[in-house]
């Protein structure tokens, strides 16, 4: 495997955010009620991380060492507050639901992260494809938490009913549920994790 | 009554970590002693106050001015200037402090609870009992009510955690997945509280 496809996997499988590196929890478990709202979650991330990589690695040498997260910090809010206006514009219902959750991708430890661990020491081709690897893993993973509970919820998934909701487990759609989901979700990922 | 409705509703019915998802990350970072959950608490409690006042009268300056589109970029920029601040204030006051709380005190600035705070007061989103608006009086007890759920939350969750560390865990479960599901059974239990207010 060359350089650049082992950046883009890194972020997707072996670093994945949510079950690798713990990241970016907050959003992981507020927003993963159903799949439909985990993958917006998942997607406006990427948008913000794949943006604000690019930019931060190409402005790496201009940027003073002091002043290196404060700097990263506003480029990440200068690309979230585009984000915002363009998601109230064209996909308000989305933006609803998310809510606070929007603002909140600036002190994303995801984004953040990645900026000073990866953008600030790589080339611009290579930060983009981090951005993307570490976006899809992020949107894989909410997706994925999100369809379980939506699916033990109310027994919909992506909007589509499976079984009469007479059966779900609402617990599963409310607070409690999203810390016992995910914790069992990266419980059978550590195990299967393990074993290779 | 008011005031005493605005405690109850943010330290036990709407917690902010239990229910509404703020600030996790040093939620399940600093919570494996009940000290340095007790220091963090502290720490944010200090910062969120202050936070939540600064900001909210910036946002009456950016109405005024009509550029609510930068509130984003303006708030987490006060925040991050205010965690330094208070940074170097703890390292000269208390250096036993500011040694236990060692990497996680500049991530204050990252934060949600700070930023979603402080958006949740400004832009009105969150309500006081009777569908009322914030003003600068009960933004600030919202504030502080809410970093003493955090406060409580956290210190309850490093008990738990305290104990846990006692017992065998299945190797799969080790780590972030049993602290995840011990902190949904802490939420369950906080779902107790709602209709109280």
């Amino acid at each position: 495997m060359n350089n650049a496809t082992k950046t883009l996997v890194n972020g997707i499988l072996k670093e994945n955010p949510t079950f690798g590196l713990v990241l970016g929890m907050c959003p992981t478990l507020a927003t993963t009620t159903s799949a439909i709202n985990g993958m917006s979650m998942g997607l406006a991330t990427m948008f913000v991380l794949i943006c604000s990589n690019v930019v931060i690695s190409m402005l790496k040498n201009v940027i003073p060492d002091k002043v290196r997260i404060p700097s990263f910090i506003v480029v990440i809010a200068a690309f979230v507050t585009i984000l915002q206006m363009v998601m109230q514009a064209y996909v308000p219902s989305i933006y609803e639901t998310l809510g606070l959750f929007i603002p909140l991708i600036v002190v994303n430890c995801i984004v953040l992260g990645r900026a000073e661990a990866f953008a600030a020491k790589n080339s611009v081709g290579l930060s983009a494809l981090d951005g993307i690897g570490m976006g899809v893993g992020f949107t894989l993973a909410l997706t994925i938490i999100g369809a379980i509970r939506e699916l033990l919820g109310t027994g919909c998934l992506f909007g589509y009913n499976l079984y009469s909701d007479h059966y779900g487990m609402l617990i599963f759609v409310l607070a409690p549920g999203a810390f016992i989901c995910l914790g069992y979700v990266m419980a059978l990922v550590q195990k299967l994790m393990k074993k290779d | 009554m008011l005031y005493f409705l605005i405690f109850v509703s943010a330290i036990f019915v709407n917690n902010i970590v239990l229910s509404q998802f703020l600030g996790i990350c040093p939620f399940l970072g600093v919570s494996k002693k009940i000290d340095t959950a007790l220091g963090m608490g502290a720490a944010v409690t200090f910062v969120l106050t202050l936070a939540t006042i600064v900001t909210y009268l910036l946002q009456l300056l950016l109405v005024k001015w009509g550029i609510e589109f930068l509130q984003t970029i303006l708030f987490i920029l006060v925040i991050a200037a205010m965690v330094q601040m208070i940074e170097i204030v703890l390292k000269k006051i208390s250096p036993s402090l500011y040694q236990a709380l060692g990497v996680f005190l500049p991530l204050i600035t990252t934060n949600c609870c700070l930023l979603g705070v402080a958006i949740l007061v400004a832009n009105g989103t969150n309500k006081l009992p009777g569908e009322l608006d914030h003003n600068l009086l009960t933004g600030t007890i919202f504030a502080f009510a809410t970093a003493l759920g955090f406060t409580l939350a956290l210190i309850l969750f490093a008990g738990m955690r305290e104990q846990l560390a006692m017992n065998k865990v299945p190797k799969a479960m080790q780590g972030t997945p049993i602290a995840l599901l011990t902190a949904g059974l802490l939420a369950m239990a906080f779902m107790g509280f709602s209709g109280v207010v």
